[in-house]
């Protein structure tokens, strides 16, 4: 990340800045541990609802896979997808950004020598980070449970390392979308639609609600495009082993690209934003 | 001849407001084009601020005093003229300068709400890079003048508006600013908390001798704690000087109050009114508005006249001489763009696609 604090401090004392706003952030989290235990649950239910939708779907087709998908390959997609949506998912983050353009809290990372968009990171890793230890157990669980439904078991050690990349490219290339949408606010304060069209287009384009590949090959290809697919197709068809190795890789470095891509994007909008608040608002 | 701590030179700030008309109609139109209003928040103010000063800021709501703090502070940048705190240029925003200030405002939280405020004084300590002991020693200390050391580890959610303040301000002192910009520290507080925060701002800054920077409406805040006021009314500077200086300046009124040891009639009154106007009368005392001059002459003429009982002559209060000024300052403002010359807010209406 670029500097938080001044350029004069050395990198161990900034290491330190970040490691305390991480713990904050942290034990500002825990407060909430009611919320998280009902929010965590109620992320499984929709499993229920797939698997009989998919079962319903592949018995009136009369086929056993559709694109190469079976009945149990298609539940495995969507649990994976779940995976990736816990970690390129931001909620609050733009109407967050939003709120404090609005209502002038934004001037405190004018004040204070530290960066807003390293900042928000830092508390956004720690925010996972909660949500992670406690979703752990369910997580499990579920997926235990539902073992069965992967039939090719686990995949293997490198396919294992690419995802994991894959998931933390997710995490990133999310939050520095939604970090652009929130930064939109220097401009026109309300933003809410903008999060409403881009929560619409993730839930279809990111392969959230159904495999990509299953999409007719013209628009398969338009969907491959664009960023969305990151934050969720992608990695869960890397651990379900859809992707070939060449095409692995350069697919990790597409994803790496737009990362670098919403990055700039965020830090020039914060720039001009702040430039236009302090010219015309304040 | 060196450079005063703060200085500003002709600076000016203009904002660019939308203007809505009512109904729907008009909103609609909105969408397409917009009228946008300027309003000069700051029409040129030149000031001097040396190292050590504790200055108040004074003015009705919408004077400009708000714009000045955060021009100074370097959220916005001005539309014309220059400034200088501490030879840095404040809207350059140089983490050099931003170790060196820091704003308080009386309306907003810089803490986690969530948390207790021992937690946002670690950050602190860590975004402002100060040393372990430094800051122990310093939070000791602070803690210890506010009275909060019990309240550290208590969310800051759950404390009272008072207690909050004093923590924003030790929040703001951790890092020992060398200027500090207070805007209305102590708007909302009961008299006591107003008394305590008032108490110690001003050890503090003896003490540490620091300049401070203050808004307030509270005279009670200005009077204790600031030798130099300067009052700001339509974007402008209109007194700069002592505290006292204000009433001498500004009015050569004073009050002179009569207690008579007989009845008061209509006749008294009527007489009476040659001396001054008649602030307030309730039998059997008489409070009269008297140009200072006068006073003597009319003195020697009551005592010979009239049996009085008590006989006080004092200043008019201070909220009263600044109001005054106010109010003189919008009255020259409204005739002088009655008159064309244009200086007051909505001068200049610009339409925008």
């Amino acid at each position: 990340m670029t500097t938080a604090v001044s350029s004069s401090s050395s990198l161990s004392s900034r290491a330190k800045t970040w490691w305390t706003i991480l713990r904050i952030s942290l034990e500002e989290r825990f407060v909430y541990r009611g919320d998280f235990a009902l929010g965590t649950l109620m992320r499984f239910l929709p499993i229920i609802t797939q698997v009989f939708l998919w079962g319903a779907i592949f018995a009136a087709s009369g086929n056993n896979a559709i694109q190469g998908y079976t009945a149990n390959a298609v539940v495995a997609y969507y649990m994976l997808t779940m995976i990736s949506r816990a970690f390129s998912s931001m909620p609050g983050l733009c109407s967050g950004i939003a709120l404090q353009v609005r209502d002038g809290e934004i001037k405190k990372y004018l004040i204070q020598p530290i960066d807003l968009l390293g900042f928000l990171l830092i508390t956004r890793v720690a925010h996972k980070l909660c949500y992670y230890a406690i979703a752990i157990i369910p997580f499990t669980l579920v997926f235990y449970l539902c073992r069965g439904f992967f039939e090719n078991g686990w995949p293997e050690a490198t396919v294992l390392v690419a995802y994991g990349l894959a998931l933390t490219m997710g995490f990133l290339l999310g939050f520095f979308i939604e970090a652009s949408l929130g930064l939109v606010s220097f401009w026109f304060l309300e933003v809410t639609s903008l999060v409403f069209v881009y929560n619409l287009l993730n839930f279809f384009l990111s392969g959230h609600m159904f495999p990509l590949d299953l999409l007719p090959e013209w628009a398969n290809q338009m969907v491959r495009l664009l960023p969305f697919q990151y934050l969720a197709y992608f990695p869960a068809a890397v651990f379900l082993g859809r992707i070939e190795q060449d095409e692995l890789w350069f697919g990790l470095g597409v994803e790496a690209c737009w990362l670098l891509a919403f990055v700039v994007l965020s830090r020039v909008m914060l720039n001009r934003g702040i430039h236009r608040y302090s010219g015309f608002g304040g | 001849m060196p450079m005063a701590l703060i200085e500003l030179n002709n600076l000016q700030k203009t904002y660019r407001v939308y203007q809505k008309k009512e109904g729907l109609r008009a909103s609609i139109k909105g969408l397409f084009k917009r009228k946008y209003k300027e309003v000069q928040a700051v029409r040129g103010i030149d000031l001097q601020v040396e190292q050590g000063e504790f200055v108040a800021f004074l003015g009705p709501n919408g004077a400009g005093k708000t714009t000045t703090l955060k021009l100074l502070s370097g959220v916005i940048h001005p539309t014309a003229g220059s400034a200088t705190v501490m030879g840095h240029i404040p809207w350059r925003r140089e983490n050099d300068y931003r170790r060196r200030f820091a704003l308080v405002m009386g309306q907003k939280n810089q803490l986690w709400w969530d948390l207790p405020a021992q937690e946002s004084f670690r950050l602190h300590q860590q975004i402002y890079g100060i040393e372990p002991d430094t800051f122990q020693h310093t939070l000791d200390e602070l803690s210890d003048l506010l009275g909060l050391r019990e309240l550290l580890s208590q969310p800051v959610r759950e404390l009272s508006l008072g207690e909050r303040m004093k923590m924003e301000l030790t929040a703001a002192l951790l890092h020992s600013p060398e200027v500090l910009f207070l805007d209305e520290p102590t708007i909302g507080l009961d008299v006591v908390a107003q008394h305590n925060i008032q108490q110690f701002l001003k050890y503090y800054q003896e003490k540490r001798k620091i300049t401070i920077l203050l808004t307030s409406h509270y005279m009670k805040d200005v009077a204790a704690l600031c030798k130099r006021v300067v009052i700001i009314a339509d974007g402008q500077i209109q007194y700069d000087g002592s505290l006292s200086g204000i009433i001498d300046e500004t009015t050569n009124r004073k009050l002179v109050t009569l207690q008579f040891a007989d009845p008061i009639d209509k006749m008294l009154l009527g007489s009476l009114k040659r001396f001054g106007h008649i602030v307030h009368h309730e039998a059997p005392r008489v409070k009269l508005g008297v140009t200072r001059d006068d006073v003597p002459a009319m003195l020697t003429a009551i005592l010979d006249a009239y049996d009085i009982d008590d006989l006080i002559v004092e200043e008019p209060p201070l909220e009263e001489v600044i109001a005054d000024v106010f109010a003189r300052v919008s009255e020259t403002s409204a005739t002088q763009s009655e008159l064309g010359l244009s200086r007051s807010n909505d001068t200049q209406v610009g339409e925008a696609e």
